[in-house]
């Protein structure tokens, strides 16, 4: 169990308590988080589940592997170094305590 | 009352997505999702890979867990279908008697295979893929030993489920009608290259034949196919995946406007003010396509589902999202960005020999479109210049170490938003 937080482009916050196995995107879904489409269903397709960690974050995350990489180009809101996709980020007890900024629009 | 509720037909992608983007928005009123199937939604891009394969397992098919519809307060009707619509009293019949009032209806009724229409394709072993039973069906069929299996159809389903089946140890053959695979969808560049790859991987690709029947053993199973000129084929198992219709029955009922699907106006919206169309069956004006089309991917429905949403919540805007498709074949990411069936220019950018290149199509010098295979970034960037409305010049893209990741982000002084004209 992790608790993720999910901040609103207007300042509100969705916080869910999150079961492995997930991911921070299907977590997203499941709960109706408006702000998260992941039109692929989390194949690392479309870039529409882009997030950006939040700076002061320290929960470890996964590497980024070269297909999220090149798939974080093609996000509707601007990319920086805390980008990520969400459906590539397995939830674990590690990530409790995750906070992630969502973007303006996904597409 | 009856304001304060939203029917949905369907519950697919398009029709789920209506339902959760309503509450998404903060609808309060009531959300009937009325579904054939007896299932709930389900994700349809894994039935023709990993769900065939046997790699994602059956649980992560569902789009939602069923403890989504009750937290979201959305009233699931599986396994029943909406007989008929009433207009007048607002309300939709279901089969199983019950009547549910409306303020809005949403169509999301969705598309259904062609069939072959030669002899013998009512023989047992004969199958198209749609929905979750179809694919429960093949993939208990496909986990057997090696067989002969033929796909009819080199579209994106057909060779998607050859792919897959490849990789279980089956002799595939596909037999295509038109002279080259995904003829409608794909430039001849990136088909030709699409084709090479599942000969590659040993499936046998006929090009420009027909099926002229089926023919069966004493069970009725199906045995041997046999091609307009004369050759037969062994086949435990044909795969047909010649297209689809859009399910109109209803909007036909309803004396709506059909022809390819339920015409609809840039807002989604019937004739009728209060029903609405969604997803495969919905046929709606597009402004990258400069006239009416129906799309079948997820992404059309989920946009659109949004949409609807937006329009029911008393918010609307004209559905203008730039159109993309995907497929993955062995370990071929395919992604395509715009509708690029007219284009009269073609840059590639990449090697195609290494099996990682783009074609860039423009139309009039102007950017419409792009198929990227295992370039997802080409993809992603194209769909954002596509959506900004950023020029990018076939001689630009022409130019020796053009890159796309180069570009910069912020379109440049004119822009110019896709025309609903298109030259002849």
């Amino acid at each position: 169990m992790a608790k993720i937080t999910y901040k609103h482009p207007n300042g509100t916050v969705t916080i869910l308590d999150v079961e492995a196995p997930n991911t921070v995107m299907r977590a997203a879904k499941l709960n109706n988080v408006d702000g998260i489409e992941a039109q692929c269903g989390g194949s690392a397709q479309c870039g529409t589940c882009h997030v950006y960690v939040d700076a002061e974050s320290s929960v470890p995350l996964p590497e980024m592997d070269p297909v999220e990489d090149d798939v974080l180009y093609g996000t509707a809101c601007e990319r920086t170094e805390f980008s990520r996709l969400s459906c590539q980020l397995p939830v674990s007890e590690d990530l409790d305590g995750l906070l992630v900024h969502l973007p303006e629009a996904q597409s | 009352m009856a304001s304060h509720s939203v029917v949905v037909v369907g519950a697919g992608q398009a029709g789920l997505e209506t339902a959760a983007a309503l509450r998404g928005r903060g609808y309060e009123g009531r959300i009937m999702l009325v579904g054939d199937e007896p299932s709930g939604p389900c994700d349809r891009p894994p039935l023709s890979k990993g769900y065939l394969a046997g790699t994602v397992p059956a649980a992560d098919i569902a789009l939602r867990p069923p403890s989504f519809y009750a937290a979201q307060d959305i009233e699931l009707l599986s396994g029943d279908r909406v007989a008929s619509v009433d207009r007048e009293r607002r309300t939709v019949l279901l089969e199983s008697g019950l009547r549910l009032p409306y303020g809005a209806l949403v169509l999301a009724t969705g598309s259904r295979p062609r069939t072959l229409p030669v002899p013998g394709a009512s023989l047992t072993g004969v199958l198209t893929l749609r929905g979750l039973a179809d694919a429960e069906d093949l993939r208990l069929r496909l986990s057997g030993p090696p067989r002969s299996v033929v796909v009819v159809g080199a579209g994106f389903i057909g060779l998607e489920v050859a792919a897959t089946a490849r990789g279980l140890g089956h002799d595939v053959t596909v037999v295509e009608a038109q002279p080259r695979a995904l003829a409608r969808a794909l430039t001849p560049q990136m088909s030709a290259r699409v084709v090479a790859e599942h000969r590659a991987q040993g499936v046998r690709v006929l090009l420009g034949r027909e099926v002229s029947a089926l023919y069966g053993d004493a069970e009725g199973r199906v045995q041997v196919m046999e091609l307009g000129d004369g050759e037969r084929i062994a086949a435990d198992l044909v795969v047909v995946g010649v297209g689809v219709l859009p399910d109109t029955r209803l909007a036909l009922t309803a004396d709506l406007v059909v022809g390819d699907g339920i015409v609809v106006d840039e807002r989604l919206r019937t004739e009728d003010p209060d029903i609405y169309a969604v997803g495969d069956c919905a046929r709606f004006p597009s402004p990258h396509a400069g006239r009416h089309v129906r799309l079948e991917s997820v992404q059309n429905a989920t946009d659109q589902a949004r949409c609807v949403a937006a329009a029911i919540c008393g918010e609307p805007y004209a559905y203008t999202a730039v159109p993309w498709f995907w497929s993955e074949q062995y370990a071929m990411r395919l992604q395509m960005a715009g509708l690029t069936a007219v284009h009269d220019e073609t840059v590639t950018v990449g090697d195609p020999d290494s099996g990682r290149f783009s074609v860039l199509c423009f139309r009039a010098g102007r950017l419409i479109g792009a198929e990227s295979m295992n370039r997802p970034a080409d993809h992603g960037i194209v769909r954002r210049l596509l959506t900004t409305g950023m020029h990018l010049a076939p001689d630009t893209a022409r130019e020796p170490g053009f890159d796309l990741k180069k570009l910069p982000r912020t379109p440049a002084a004119s822009p110019a938003s896709p025309a609903m004209s298109v030259p002849a």
